[in-house]
């Protein structure tokens, strides 16, 4: 049976098992049970597991609350519709004269319940008929209906996004980018190693100072010149090793570190960039910049300074305690005894700060997103007078990023100054057990005071060790949202063993096509089978699925249920860069990118010669204007095309979707967004660039499918005419009443026409 | 403008409604237009293409027969379970399983990203699972103070 995250594992397992027994014993020795729905959800929409089982005889089902199983035989005059709305699914079996029963359960279920619906039919004409079931031998993936292989148990195509969590340790994952470098960072850690044990030697030589010459001087004894300077020529001598030392790892490992940060951003964006428009729909444009940019670097810092820095500690605190071990255990265990109060306090302030940190990054993006919505609606605002509301919100977002911080503050400012008292205590502890021991005789002052050095050393680091813990918590919620990105699958997956499609003829053929976005049903059993070279006009109300259905053919979402082939391949088995190199799209925002006007043109083949540039322009009607700009096709076009028209910006997207040659091509509302003029210049350059290629156009002016094959109308989701224009005029449907109330008012456009119904009812509905 | 819509349930268990000027229309649902803002002002009743055919503008103002039918139907078309306490979260890292009791039970789902819990109002919070069910906290400050710690993790 199909497991979801849905179904409680105390409910799916104990009374479903007892029921299983009941109904295994109510079943004729010849009934075969055929399709099994667990519903979640009783008629109450209260949480609650149900059965639906269809057998080759009869319906059976069972909620949590009923004695036994209720039965339905088949018989003629039954039917079972299936619908859904705001995430609950529906299954009611009704006769002729009312509805008989009724089943709810929650999405997780749908596809279950699709296939009893469907089996549902099959049974009761088997049943009527006496003919067995016309069943299909071979396995159906039950959301595409694509045939599955022999050992496949589910469909590769439909697997979906896996709900599988990140794990904890992060930063770990890191390695994956530090994995090129393993050489430097050996390099890196030997001289990590070396540099440290450089710095160890000058409190080392403190001792033989003070045993053999100062003290010895004080009790009368003459400075032996000497050792005195060879001692000193050490204590330079290792300062200079570990100068040099410390430089070369510093560099190193910075340089290695610089360079993980880069492939990180690098491959992030790359990453985002396959992601399906569905993922971009979902998120905040400021928020992944953050992630990409701000975050990426933080993550840099840590590895370079934070970590270097705490790596190199650890290493010094281990060789140190090496080192004073050797020269008095007891001395040496009572200095090392503030240490695990130390990490004991780290560990608690830990966690709190970890998530004081998240919060932060949260709430840090809350007040960019503010910018990221104001500023490029900054029109909207003026316009409404808003600024006053609008700088309002943003200081709500920073009075929030305030709170949050000033309560890890509280946390956070406690927790240096802990650290330092602990290291004077520790200090205190080991000057009065040094003093003790001198006492007895059991060690030199020259002893004590190279203690004293080493661990005043050593505690200082301790101090800017327990800075570690913020940063690391940082860094670790950085890499999160990166690798929150990176686990990202694409909804739109790449097919493992992708099919190859050399030759497009364009035959586009859609089957059972439904898409949902959200818990909202876009598109519903859409059918539509185009042949090459024919070219489909798209009709419809905004928000009947015109551009949604042409999104699904650019395979810029994948659909929820159904398939569409292009020439009978499956879009879905076809990896996406190849496939969307046969498509050529047409948008009615035309977006140029920085650059020239050839590099714009040229954007789906930049290795177009300047003459194919040429003549993609002229077949768009773009040469000429282009010409008239002072530089020509090297002119500079800005961000959104600053400096040309809406017309002149449209014909070079013609331009360029001209120059990929594409076989299917796709233009969506290509020319609402201009005068009637310019229409006419763009409707030239259409007519040039439709010829011979199978086109799907969506527009508001009716007009301008005039020569279109066919004409298909949509309401919401469905296709609910399709025919030429005076096929559909005389049907006197649809399409007849949309040419009716633009043909009564030229400028009306198909969104304002629901509106105008409503004016008769109500004038102040405009 | 407020009607004084003539609704009945056919055997079918749909709605049909006779307007004033006689006509009627089968399988006519009530939409609530602010379903968490004001959820018992502003019904719309839409035919089954999607067009209205009457406002309410308060359901109080309906005669008590017709108000049961419109309650009933509403109560059967929305699902908008809301958490009383969250048991469990599997992980704090998305996507993440919590386990929570609802006003319809025990339920489990699947938080895909941060970005599914919305705030609506200062107190009020809605959650969107895996599959598309909304889950509502009416009061955030009303939870107990395990749940607002588990939930504060995410927000």
């Amino acid at each position: 049976m199909i497991r979801t995250p849905h179904s409680l594992p105390g409910a799916s397992t104990s009374a479903p098992d007892t029921w299983q027994a009941e109904l295994d014993s109510q079943l004729a020795p010849d009934e075969q049970v055929v399709a099994t729905l667990e519903t979640d959800l009783d008629v109450h929409l209260v949480f609650a597991p149900g059965r639906l089982v269809l057998t080759s005889r009869r319906l059976l089902g069972r909620s949590s609350g009923d004695e036994g199983w209720a039965a339905w035989p088949l018989r003629r005059g039954l039917s079972m519709q299936h619908h859904d709305h705001a995430g609950v699914g529906t299954l009611e079996l009704h006769d002729a004269a009312s509805r008989l029963a009724c089943w709810r359960f929650t999405l997780a279920h749908n596809v279950a319940a699709l296939q009893l619906n469907d089996r549902f039919a099959e049974q009761l004409t088997a049943h009527l008929s006496g003919q067995p079931a016309e069943h299909p031998d071979e396995a159906l993936c039950p959301t595409c209906k694509a045939p599955l292989a022999p050992d496949q148990a589910e469909c590769p195509l439909c697997r979906r996004e896996l709900h599988t969590t990140p794990s904890t340790w992060t930063l770990f994952r890191l390695w994956r980018f530090a994995g090129p470098y393993r050489g430097q960072l050996l390099a890196g850690f030997l001289l990590t190693l070396a540099a440290t044990g450089a710095t160890l030697v000058p409190p080392y030589l403190t001792m033989p100072l003070m045993d053999k010459v100062l003290i010895p001087y004080q009790n009368g004894q003459p400075i032996d010149i000497r050792e005195v300077t060879l001692l000193l020529a050490g204590l330079l001598a290792s300062a200079l090793l570990a100068w040099s030392l410390g430089w070369a790892r510093t560099y190193i490992l910075a340089r290695v570190s610089e360079r993980i940060g880069a492939d990180l951003r690098t491959t992030t964006y790359e990453h985002l960039l396959q992601l399906s428009l569905e993922y971009f729909g979902g998120k905040r444009t400021g928020d992944l910049m953050t992630r990409i940019g701000s975050e990426t670097d933080r993550i840099c810092v840590f590895l370079s300074l934070h970590l270097l820095d705490f790596f190199t500690d650890v290493l010094m605190i281990g060789m140190t305690a090496l080192i004073l071990f050797s020269i008095n255990p007891a001395l040496a265990l009572v200095t090392l005894l503030p240490l695990p109060f130390i990490a004991w306090m780290i560990h608690l302030v830990r966690d709190r700060l970890r998530t004081g940190f998240e919060k932060i990054d949260r709430v840090w993006s809350e007040v960019t997103n503010v910018l990221a919505d104001t500023i490029p609606g900054i029109r909207v605002v003026k316009a409404f007078a808003q600024e006053k509301r609008e700088a309002q919100r943003f200081r709500e977002a920073n009075r929030h990023n305030l709170a949050v911080n000033d309560r890890i503050n509280k946390t956070w400012s406690l927790f240096s100054p802990s650290v330092t008292l602990l290291t004077e205590i520790g200090l205190l502890v080991v000057w009065a057990f040094g003093i003790w021991q001198v006492a007895h005789n059991q060690i030199t002052v020259g002893v004590l005071t190279a203690f004293l050095a080493y661990i005043s050393r050593f505690y200082s680091r301790l101090d800017s060790m327990s800075r570690i813990v913020s940063v690391t918590q940082k860094a670790a919620a950085g890499a999160k949202r990166i690798f929150d990105i990176l686990d990202h699958v694409s909804s739109v997956p790449e097919p493992a063993r992708p099919a190859h499609l050399a030759q497009v003829q364009g035959r586009i053929e859609i089957s059972d096509a439904s898409f949902r976005y959200g818990n909202r049903g876009v598109i519903r059993g859409v059918n539509l089978s185009i042949e090459p070279g024919e070219m489909i006009g798209l009709v419809g109300h905004s928000g009947s699925g015109k551009s949604t259905l042409v999104n699904l053919i650019c395979r810029f979402y994948d659909l929820s249920e159904g398939t569409i082939r292009v020439d009978g391949v499956d879009i879905r088995s076809l990896r996406v860069a190849d496939y969307r190199r046969h498509i050529g799209l047409v948008l009615q925002e035309p977006f140029l990118f920085f650059g020239t006007i050839a590099e714009n043109i040229a954007y789906g083949k930049p290795d177009a010669s300047r003459a194919e540039i040429v003549a993609a322009a002229r077949a768009a009607h773009a040469h000429e204007f282009i010409l008239r700009l002072p530089q020509g096709y090297d002119s500079l076009v800005g961000e959104r095309g600053q400096g040309l028209s809406g017309g002149e910006r449209q014909r070079i997207s013609i331009a360029r979707a001209l120059l990929i040659d594409p076989r299917i091509l796709i233009l969506d509302e290509a020319t609402s967004s201009v005068d009637t003029e310019t229409e006419k210049e763009i409707q030239k350059a259409l007519d040039n660039l439709v010829r011979g290629r199978t086109t799907l156009a969506i527009a508001h002016r009716l007009s301008t499918l005039r020569r279109a094959d066919r004409l298909v109308v949509m309401d919401r989701g469905q296709i609910v005419e399709v025919g030429n224009h005076d096929d559909l005029m005389a049907r006197e449907g649809h399409y007849y009443r949309l040419y009716q109330a633009q043909a009564r008012n030229v400028d009306t456009d198909l969104d304002e026409l629901p509106t105008a119904r409503a004016e008769a009812k109500s004038p102040l509905s405009k | 403008m407020t009607t004084a819509p003539q609704l009945t349930r056919d055997p079918h268990g749909r709605l049909r409604l006779t307007t004033a000027d006689g006509s009627t229309h089968e399988g006519v649902v009530p939409v609530r237009a602010f379903p968490i803002a004001a959820p018992t002002e502003g019904i719309a009743l839409m035919g089954e293409d999607g067009h209205e055919l009457a406002w309410i503008d308060r359901l109080g103002d309906l005669p008590e027969a017709t108000r049961h039918l419109v309650e009933q139907e509403l109560a059967s078309r929305e699902f908008v379970p809301k958490i009383r306490r969250l048991r469990h979260v599997s992980t704090f890292a998305l996507p993440s399983t919590w386990d929570v009791e609802t006003d319809r039970g025990e339920a489990r789902f699947v938080l895909k990203s941060e970005e599914d819990i919305r705030r609506l109002g200062p107190a009020t919070l809605l959650i969107g699972d895996s599959h598309g069910v909304q889950y509502l906290i009416r009061d955030l400050a009303g939870l107990d103070k395990t749940s607002r710690r588990l939930l504060d993790r995410f927000m």
